[in-house]
């Protein structure tokens, strides 16, 4: 198996409804609609024999309209050796993705961190709370509009070199 | 029940009172843990019956400290996730930026890189296995390779200067050409270190009690390990050869000629087993790379030279002497400490084999001076999550080794 072939058989199965194809750096990358991310996971478990989740993680575009916060996931053939990457945008008012603990148990805590930074509700997961923060903290802190250092400080201000 | 209850001045729930079982609270500093984290525990008599982990207790939020920094910055946060083996990191980290720059090494830079990855490998590995010997109530062996752990330390300080947080090399190859020093320590390791490393087996692999007390304890099947997404030496006692050093090699990893030890059971002793057979793995590799570097070097003398990748001079701080010297090599070094050199905008996933599974770095460039997002995937996050699952059913003795055998180091879990 090799990328131009698992594409071919993603597009027949799927067909328009997966977009964005990619293949940075010898990885083959595609675009989900968001409510069918647990469909792809199953058809890629259990057709294709992606049974190894090595990454889940989110992004946030603040820019993209309605699409703000995106949730990665790379998985593995473990058999066939090559790997997959896939996407799903959601917007940052309803952030609502399936949970993947069904098929991997391994997702369970990714997707708790994923929570915890970015804020995305993971419908379905059996303990989704925070994990690495403190349960009291009332914000998402991987958001972009959290600035990383505080703003009203003046020795900082480099607009001499140009940022 | 009532006497007792005035005396202490407790009051205690009344389904706590009836309860059977006992709740045990072990971490977050529980000399045990080797680290930071808590697990609550629900205890019948000494059987385990439920776990609840928290973790969390240093996390340091190095994700968004990256957003913020330049690339060779990011280096000294990776030096912080397995703090073992950092080199494995910083490598590892490097090789990010070198696949989204779509650099080649010179071969010798690469052989090189092994060296020191597999010296850290051996240096993870007797840590976590010298501390099962201690959680079983073996010291000895502990203290014995402690001093060869520093003796490998003594190594990086020659290359880098620093021995638990390395920060070693930079993007390209490394800061300089390595030191007579190296090669007499590397030689001296090399030569010492087996006869060592057999006496620290001779100790512990037969041994009646320690086979007792490891065997069966805390086992993991292969189907359950692949859907707790394990790699690494724990996924390998338990019977899967998936090596990434091998899956997908890095650094020229692919010319050299080594074993993938596994296990069947996955429990304590196939850990165990497993990470002693790599250390000798990994000194068969680390053989192979000096012989190597060696017949490089005989082949063509100029080659002695070469310590980093000449296409990656940007990103490269010029030699001190050249800074002090000549105007364009101080320019570059001003615009590398200021953090003004830009990388081309792309998406990377690089996954190295650390100490304790695949080590991940998923990097978004928008094509600015530092990532838009870095994630790290780090495996210790990962496969502790089966742990409640492993050590249900089982004895509370057997829960304290499963927790070092697993090799959870805190800086990885938290990042």
């Amino acid at each position: 198996m090799n990328n131009e072939i698992l594409k071919q058989h993603l597009e027949e199965k799927f067909g328009e409804q997966l977009t964005e194809w990619e293949e940075q750096y010898g990885l083959l990358t595609f675009r989900a609609p968001a409510d069918m991310n647990l469909k792809v996971l199953q058809y890629l478990y259990e057709d294709r024999g992606f049974t190894f989740l090595t990454d889940l993680t989110g992004i946030h575009y603040p820019t993209r309209k309605d699409e703000e916060l995106c949730v990665v996931y790379h998985l593995h053939n473990l058999v066939a050796n090559i790997r997959l990457r896939f996407k799903v945008h959601v917007p940052v008012e309803k952030p609502d993705v399936f949970t993947a603990t069904k098929v991997f148990s391994g997702a369970n805590w990714m997707e708790r961190e994923t929570y915890d930074f970015f804020g995305i509700n993971f419908v379905g997961h059996p303990n989704l709370i925070r994990i690495l923060n403190v349960d009291e903290m009332d914000y998402f802190p991987m958001r972009k509009e959290y600035k990383m250092e505080d703003p009203t400080r003046r020795d900082k201000d480099d607009e001499m070199f140009g940022r | 029940m009532e006497l007792q209850q005035q005396q202490h001045h407790i009051k205690l729930s009344e389904e706590s009172l009836q309860k059977q079982t006992t709740t045990l609270n072990l971490g977050p500093t529980h000399p045990a843990t080797h680290g930071v984290f808590q697990n609550i525990m629900e205890i019948d008599g000494e059987r385990v019956m439920e776990t609840v982990p928290t973790i969390g207790y240093i996390h340091r939020a190095f994700e968004k400290i990256a957003e913020r920094r330049p690339y060779y910055q990011i280096t000294t946060l990776t030096d912080r996730l397995n703090y073992c083996s950092a080199p494995i990191n910083n490598m590892g980290w490097h090789m990010t930026i070198e696949k989204l720059l779509k650099l080649t090494l010179p071969k010798r830079v690469e052989y090189f890189r092994v060296i020191l990855m597999e010296l850290a490998r051996i240096a993870d590995h007797l840590v976590c296995n010298s501390v099962i010997a201690v959680d079983t109530g073996a010291l000895t062996p502990f203290t014995y390779v402690f001093q060869w752990r520093e003796k490998i330390y003594e190594i990086f300080e020659e290359v880098c200067g620093s021995r638990l947080t390395t920060n070693m090399g930079r993007v390209g190859g490394f800061e300089r050409n390595f030191s007579a020093a190296f090669y007499a320590k590397l030689k001296d390791f090399m030569e010492k270190f087996p006869a060592i490393m057999e006496e620290f087996e001779s100790l512990l692999n037969r041994n009646r009690i320690f086979m007792d007390r490891c065997i069966g304890a805390g086992p993991i099947s292969a189907e359950r390990a692949l859907n707790y997404s394990f790699t690494g030496p724990n996924l390998r006692a338990s019977g899967v050869d998936y090596d990434v050093r091998v899956a997908q090699p890095y650094s020229s990893y692919e010319d050299f000629d080594f074993k993938i030890p596994v296990g069947t059971t996955g429990d304590v002793y196939d850990r165990f087993m497993v990470r002693n057979g790599e250390i000798w793995e990994s000194m068969s590799i680390i053989r192979q790379a000096i012989e190597k570097i060696e017949k490089i070097e005989q082949a063509d003398p100029s080659q002695k030279e070469v310590f980093y990748a000449k296409e990656a001079d940007k990103y490269h701080i010029p030699a001190k002497q050249d800074v002090y010297t000549k105007m364009e090599a101080l320019i570059w070094h001003f615009k590398m400490i200021m953090g003004e050199i830009d990388a081309p905008a792309g998406e990377v996933y690089h996954a190295v084999e650390g100490g304790n599974g695949e080590v991940g770095y998923y990097l978004i460039s928008d094509g600015g001076r530092t990532p838009y997002r870095l994630h790290f995937r780090r495996p210790c996050f990962i496969y502790y999550q089966a742990y409640p699952e492993i050590v249900a059913g089982g004895l509370l003795s057997d829960a304290v080794i499963t927790l070092s055998s697993l090799n959870v180091i805190a800086g990885e879990l938290d990042a």
